[in-house]
């Protein structure tokens, strides 16, 4: 019989696939949940009970804009009193200093931001919204004012990584204590935008530099997170910190995954909330136990050293590019696709002139 | 540390029970950190009043401890925190 899963550490609440920004990289899946879809108050309320019950710590309070849902303060109430410690991630689009100081009122543990770009012209045209990063830095004011600790998680592409030192003094000034500096993860929609987003291995290799000398300089001031641009990495990123082992995600409909992209593996079979119990589902349920542990591994993974570091990198991105979830991530420099990988890499992230397709709710469906 | 230093933790860090493990954490933004019995009894003196010196006091005269080695250990546990930003200092 095989062993029981540890409890997670961290459900990702995805409360809405609404949001006012259109970036050219959303990780919401390509297929949207509408409104009416979404999962009532109670619901969620319940989700969070049943999560902290089998012991998650954090939940994330995410979107979309969570800031969409009107019942938002509610939500992270129930959540604080279930004993779950509330992140809200936000764009700030939506919020008010009213709204913050009822978030403050039902007992919100901290507010992380996103960043398209250090000046407006940047970040609202990566954003696809005009006015937001001036909206963006008001709310970092009022979050300062209140007290949230707050995190600045910047999206970092071919359009802004020369602006990365930029990035950095920024979250300074707006008394961030941690900064989250993720390169594109090229899924879903993102995929669509290669050509526009793919950063050049000079890009990477500069912004590894940046990201280690600003975690020296500014030790004790600010926490600097860093996903690296992992096309041009040797070894995958060890996603999820294994699939099935850390964290889970609900999605705005009440779909249960084992991360954000699992919906773009065809194979598997999800379950939603109220199916069974959470804990059911984390333990026992198909979609977890697809690539729990190490008995689904392929060649070169199955006999790799690394098995254990990286778990044979992302499921999805093995799905997306190999055309097999169980494949080795191509991202990895044993996988035997990882020489095309490379090659179209490095040719996407030559491009130099490449239109933005935005990402909105209403946008016509697109054949990929 | 130095003697006069106030450790404290800052809004959004806080020491949780947690049943489900049977262990206490600290927990802080992205982060959850396992507390074994001396970390725990480390914070249980940040009371954000008491300076570093006075907890080290307190913590030798419980566990009938050496305050130099006390010192060092807690000095290293708590720095290792106002590193990552998890723990705060009033000087």
């Amino acid at each position: 019989m095989k062993p029981k899963p540890n409890p997670p550490l961290a459900l990702l609440a995805e409360l809405t696939h609404r949001c006012p920004l259109a970036c050219p990289y959303c990780s919401n899946p390509v297929e949207l949940t509408r409104k009416e879809q979404e999962l009532p108050t109670g619901t969620w309320l319940d989700v969070f009970r049943e999560a902290a019950e089998m012991g998650v710590l954090h939940v994330h309070l995410s979107g979309g804009e969570p800031a969409s849902r009107p019942d938002l303060e509610t939500l992270v109430a129930g959540a604080r009193e279930a004993g779950l410690y509330t992140n809200l991630i936000t764009s700030g689009i939506g919020l008010t200093e009213k709204r913050l100081r009822a978030l403050d009122e039902a007992g919100l543990d901290h507010v992380q931001l996103s960043l398209q770009g250090v000046d407006a012209a940047l970040a609202d045209r990566v954003g696809g919204y005009r006015g937001g990063f001036d909206r963006k830095m008001q709310v970092a004011a009022w979050v300062r004012e209140i007290g949230f600790p707050l995190t600045l998680n910047a999206v970092m592409h071919k359009q802004n990584l020369d602006r990365l030192e930029e990035t950095i003094d920024l979250a300074v000034e707006l008394g961030a204590r941690r900064i989250e500096v993720a390169t594109v993860q090229f899924h879903g929609w993102a995929a669509r935008n290669r050509a526009a987003l793919m950063p050049t291995r000079a890009q990477a290799q500069r912004a590894r530099e940046i990201v280690l000398a600003a975690r020296e300089r500014l030790k004790g001031i600010l926490v600097i997170d860093y996903v690296p641009a992992d096309h041009h990495a040797q070894f995958p990123k060890a996603c999820m910190g294994g699939w099935g082992s850390t964290g889970l995600n609900v999605a705005p409909d009440g779909t249960v995954l084992p991360c954000h992209a699992a919906q773009t593996i065809p194979s598997l079979r999800f379950e939603r909330v109220g199916d069974r119990p959470l804990r059911d589902i984390w333990e026992n349920g198909p979609a977890f136990e697809a690539f729990r542990g190490e008995d689904w591994m392929q060649e070169p993974c199955r006999s790799c050293e690394r098995r254990h570091i990286d778990f044979g990198g992302c499921r999805c991105q093995a799905m997306a590019l190999a055309g097999d979830a169980a494949a080795t991530d191509p991202v990895c420099s044993r996988s035997p696709l990882h020489a095309r990988l490379v090659a179209e890499a490095e040719a996407d992230a030559a491009v130099t002139e490449a239109e933005f397709v935005y990402r909105r709710m209403n946008s016509p469906a697109l054949v990929s | 540390m130095n003697p006069a230093a106030v450790p404290f933790l800052p809004r959004g860090v806080r020491v949780h029970e947690d049943r489900v493990r049977g262990m206490s954490v600290l927990l802080a933004p992205e982060r959850a950190l396992k507390l074994d019995a001396i970390g725990l009894a480390i914070l249980g003196e940040v009371d954000g009043e008491t300076p570093f010196g006075e907890i080290v006091n307190r913590l030798a005269a419980r566990y009938e401890a050496p305050a130099e080695r006390i010192a060092a250990d807690a000095a290293a546990f708590l720095d290792g925190l106002v590193e990552r930003r998890i723990v705060e200092v009033r000087p």
